[in-house]
């Protein structure tokens, strides 16, 4: 895959980068407001294949509405999104996860009685082939579980080992795993991890930091919220800055430090 | 089943048997003829079993009942079950509990039925060998049972009915009718509203209907005179009910001075209507049951007239003739020209009128439930 | 639901030990996994008990008496089931059933209308019925337990008007419509048609609600509606469906009803509803939803039925039965909530 050639290109490149590929997601002039309340100000955003973009900001900043307006969770009042240099328009999440956008929730979307596979599988379940399948119904339970377990596998979460274990016995960074899981399977062009960690200890932190890199690994850009600086520095390869509903700067790991970043975002600094 | 009788003269007769009826209570358990379907056991006491079978466990007129039932089988050594439906009306638990009598092997059953529906299951029970008796209404059919202890439901009306129409002395009725359920059909329900109608001397249209009559017209009982029927509202004869719906109808005619209630909850709620608006001036309040609750009202001036009717020895009656039939082999049979064992009806009032036999409150409490 | 994260590796010491713990916490994890051990269990241990009171309880024939006694609740309470999957609630499956048999008996009646016809327009009531409250439920978002309740009264109303408060005998009604009273003998123990269209009902809603991309979604939906939604799962399609089911579960238990009375009565079934979620609730499947399963509820009908059927022929009065029907709901709710904290 791409990934290395992506974190070296991003690395050497500005703030306001010339990269020369397209773009998989792009946001134009993103305007959002709430009655007098302005959310988003003319927000722009590109995301290149493979990369991890990190977007921080204060509260109130509008990094959550942006969030929103790339996944359907909101329609942006003007402005354009383009997937794949195509325009594109989001009415409900729905959209956004038919168009190939998977989004990963802070209040953990997973259903807690169903089995770790069920889960994986939520709304998009296989079914048996033949008669069985077609009209009876029937789910391919046992394919369904085998494939689970091989995409587990793959994303290196090892301590899932049982994937008929249902998700309330498993701890919160098991359960953060299942759904990360769940977006990066299936083919997903984007996924957006929305406050991933913050309901987590430093040790299922750092599971689902590594779950970013292995994303990245396999070539799925992903954008991440969060409010860690740490963990932002240590897993981005670009991080975008929203500040009082605008962006403030786009920056790397490499061409800024944390102290500059929280400069920027609080305002006292300026890229 | 029950027949209108319309003469003045018919009308005495009954209510001159209805009178007798309670005196010849506690002869009716020696009485017998040729019961021709012989029990297939005879045993002692021991062996009896019977279950009982009540509309609800909610009112005291049903556990009377059941208290005179087990007291019986207590006295006899029956071995009784109590069933109920959870609700009056509530078909599905007396069929349970008549199947569970089969299943048990009991020799009789004793029940107020809820509705038609458990006449089949009283039937598949006859088919079993057991012997039903239904007791205190008169099932439609007659023969849905193999006999039936009961009270004369529109008889009690009646006796309420020309008693008012006495008191009337020939004034204006202004009528409030406080029936049972507006969402099932019971025939207590139309028989005491319906009783209590013809009593008063007002044409019934259906007898098995409440409500159909002229809203306004004449009445012949007593010295006859002008009547208006403000209307009729279920009170689930409960105190609750009773108040509200007198509320309501006095809200439609403030000159309401004649309540009927289905029981004597009902109508001591629209006594509190009425007193709540100050219109007890001359009211008439009239119930059927005879409960001690009843009584004691009559006794306060709430009440004017309740009829009393007995479930306590409709009970012990029926536990008597299945042991009878069991050790002995003898069915009960009724007196001629009757489908049913009257258990009777007596009018409670401090007020005696004439023609209209009565006892007064002292001598109803004595044998109240 | 995070639960006391441990900010060090102490987290696999602090697990292994919660596996090491009494054999009380073994049993209630094992309870956990398979729900429906404990009303078997109770459902056995009550048959031995009453087979032990009186020598009738075990014959053959009050065996067959007590499948015919659940057959109507135990239909009611697939319907009931499904719905409080969703962790909803049906207040009105009992008002829904006797309008659905007084339509049937009375339309085949008093025209002449086709039997199988006039079971279709029973099964035609059950849907709009349960449509209704669907449709309530999901365009008014309206909590199911006061739609049901409305609706409870509608359709009772509904079924008073229709039909003024008679009933249909069994001589009116064509014998199709009573099929389900018809007995059968099997292996020497007689079942009617209505207690074996019930087991059928069981299998079918088994296998819809564990073998189906259907029945997973109707879990996921009672488990977490925000989360379902979030998986893409369309909710209220999936609740107008479940509510649509029940509705034709409903029909189906008006037929058994019908067949089991010999008549239509709009006085039957007086509080079915609550019968129906006792059932359930004894059955396992919890009022949150998301938890549970038909066998479970079909368990639980049964021990409500033993209940009821043993103590009569123990000789006691039915106060007592109710009363143990109280008691055997609080303590299986109790013992729902203990065996629920397994998983903390």
């Amino acid at each position: 895959m791409t990934a290395p050639a992506s974190r070296s290109a991003s690395a050497s490149a500005s703030a306001h980068d010339v990269d020369t590929r397209a773009p998989i997601l792009e946001a134009r002039r993103l305007v959002k407001t709430y009655g007098r309340v302005v959310g988003l100000d003319g927000v722009g955003l590109k995301l290149y294949p493979g990369e991890v973009l990190a977007i921080i900001g204060d509260n109130g900043a509008g990094k959550s509405t942006l969030v929103k307006c790339l996944t359907g969770a909101e329609v942006p009042d003007t402005g354009e999104l383009l997937l794949d240099g195509r325009p594109v328009s989001f009415k409900r999440p729905q959209d956004a996860r038919a168009a190939g956008i998977e989004t990963v929730y802070q209040t953990l979307a997973v259903s807690p009685a169903l089995d770790v596979a069920s889960n994986l599988f939520l709304g998009r379940e296989e079914r048996k082939r033949g008669i069985l399948g077609s009209v009876f119904r029937m789910l391919d339970t046992k394919g369904m579980r085998a494939k689970a377990g091989r995409e587990l596998a793959e994303l290196g979460i090892s301590t899932l080992q049982d994937v008929t274990v249902p998700v309330e016995n498993l701890s919160g960074g098991q359960r953060q795993a299942v759904a990360v899981a769940r977006a990066a399977a299936f083919g997903s062009k984007v996924v957006v991890l929305d406050e991933p960690t913050a309901a987590l200890g430093v040790r299922e932190s750092n599971q689902v930091l590594e779950l970013v890199k292995a994303l990245r690994e396999r070539g799925i850009p992903v954008i991440i919220i969060s409010h860690n600086m740490p963990q932002v520095f240590e897993v981005a390869d670009r991080i975008h800055i929203q500040r009082l509903g605008k962006r403030a700067a786009t920056i790397t790991p490499q061409s800024h430090s944390m102290t500059e970043a929280v400069a920027i975002m609080t305002g006292a600094q300026t890229a | 089943m029950i027949t209108t009788l319309s003469t003045p003269a018919a009308k005495r007769l009954r209510l001159a048997t209805a009178a007798t009826a309670g005196l010849a209570l506690f002869a009716l358990a020696g009485c017998s003829s040729s019961g021709d379907d012989a029990p297939s056991t005879s045993a002692s006491g021991d062996d009896v079993a019977v279950t009982l079978i009540i509309k609800t466990q909610g009112t005291s007129y049903f556990q009377e009942m059941a208290d005179g039932a087990t007291a019986a089988a207590d006295e006899l050594g029956v071995d009784l079950t109590v069933a109920a439906g959870k609700v009056d009306g509530d078909e599905d638990t007396q069929i349970q509990a008549i199947e569970n009598a089969i299943s048990r092997g009991d020799q009789g059953i004793l029940i107020t039925p809820n509705g038609p529906t458990v006449f089949d299951a009283i039937q598949k029970a006859r088919e079993a060998g057991l012997y039903v008796i239904a007791l205190d209404t008169v099932p439609d059919p007659v023969d849905s049972v193999d006999i039936t202890f009961a009270t004369d439901n529109f008889l009690a009306g009646q006796l309420v009915g020309q008693w008012t129409a006495e008191k009337l002395d020939g004034g204006d009725a202004v009528i409030a009718l406080l029936d049972l359920f507006d969402d099932k059909v019971l025939t207590v329900d139309y028989d005491r509203d319906q009783g209590f109608l013809d009593g008063l001397g007002i044409d019934l249209g259906d007898p098995a209907v409440n409500g159909d009559e002229a809203p306004t017209g004449t009445y012949t009982g007593g010295k006859g005179g002008e009547y208006t029927i403000v209307g009729n509202l279920a009170t689930q004869g409960t105190e609750e009910g009773g108040r509200t719906a007198t509320e309501t109808l006095l809200s439609e005619n403030p000159d309401i001075n004649v309540i009927y209630g289905i029981n004597e909850p009902a109508s001591y709620g629209g006594y509190q209507a009425m007193e709540a608006a100050g219109k007890t001036e001359g009211l008439i309040t009239v119930s059927i049951d005879g409960s001690c609750d009843g009584a004691q009202y009559v006794e306060d001036g709430i009440l004017q007239a309740t009829a009393q009717q007995y479930p306590l020895k409709m009970a012990e009656l029926g536990v008597q003739a299945i042991y009878d039939l069991v050790t002995t082999g003898t069915a009960p049979a009724p007196e001629d020209g009757e489908d049913f064992f009257n258990t009777g009806v007596q009018l409670i009032t401090n007020e005696p009128m004439p023609d209209v036999p009565s006892i007064d409150v002292a001598e109803g409490q004595e044998v109240c439930f | 639901m995070t639960d006391t994260a441990p900010k060090t590796g102490s987290l696999d010491l602090a697990e292994e030990f919660l596996d090491r713990t009494t054999p009380l916490t073994r049993i209630r994890g094992i309870l956990h996994r398979h729900p429906a051990i404990s009303p078997a269990l109770v459902l056995l241990v009550a048959v031995i008990v009453f087979g032990l009171l009186n020598d009738r309880f075990l014959r053959p024939e009050n065996l067959s008496l007590i499948s015919q006694q659940v057959a109507v609740v135990g239909t009611l309470a697939i319907a009931q089931t499904l719905v409080i999957l969703t962790a909803g609630i049906d207040l009105s499956v009992g008002a829904i059933m006797i309008l659905s048999a007084m339509v049937m008996a009375q339309t085949a009646a008093s025209t002449g209308v086709p039997p199988v016809l006039c079971l279709l327009l029973g099964l035609v009531v059950g849907l709009a019925a349960g449509g209704l409250n669907g449709l309530l439920v999901t365009r008014l978002k309206l909590p199911p337990f006061i739609v049901t309740l409305g609706t409870l009264s509608i359709f009772t109303a509904v079924t008073l008007l229709y039909t003024g408060g008679t009933t249909v005998r069994g001589s009116e009604i064509p014998p199709l419509l009573t099929f389900t009273g018809v007995t059968f003998s099997i292996g020497g123990i007689s079942l009617t048609a209505g207690v074996l269209i019930m087991v059928l009902l069981y299998l079918i809603m088994a296998y819809a609600l564990n073998r189906t991309a259907w029945g997973r979604h109707v879990y996921a939906v009672g488990d977490d509606k925000e989360a379902a939604r979030l998986a893409g799962i369309s909710v209220n399609r999936v609740l107008v469906s479940v509510y649509l089911a029940a509705g034709a579960i409903i029909a189906v238990a008006a037929w058994i009803q019908i067949g089991r009375t010999n008549a239509a009565s709009p006085n039957s079934g007086v509080d079915l509803n609550l019968d129906s979620i006792t059932a359930v609730v004894i059955g396992g499947t919890s009022l949150f939803g998301g938890r549970g399963a038909v066998w479970g509820t079909l368990l639980g009908a049964l021990i409500v039925g033993v209940f009821r059927n043993g103590l009569a022929l123990a000789g006691l009065d039915v106060l007592y039965q109710t009363l143990a029907v109280g008691v055997l709901i609080i303590v299986a709710v109790a013992l729902d909530q203990w065996i629920r904290k397994a998983r903390s």
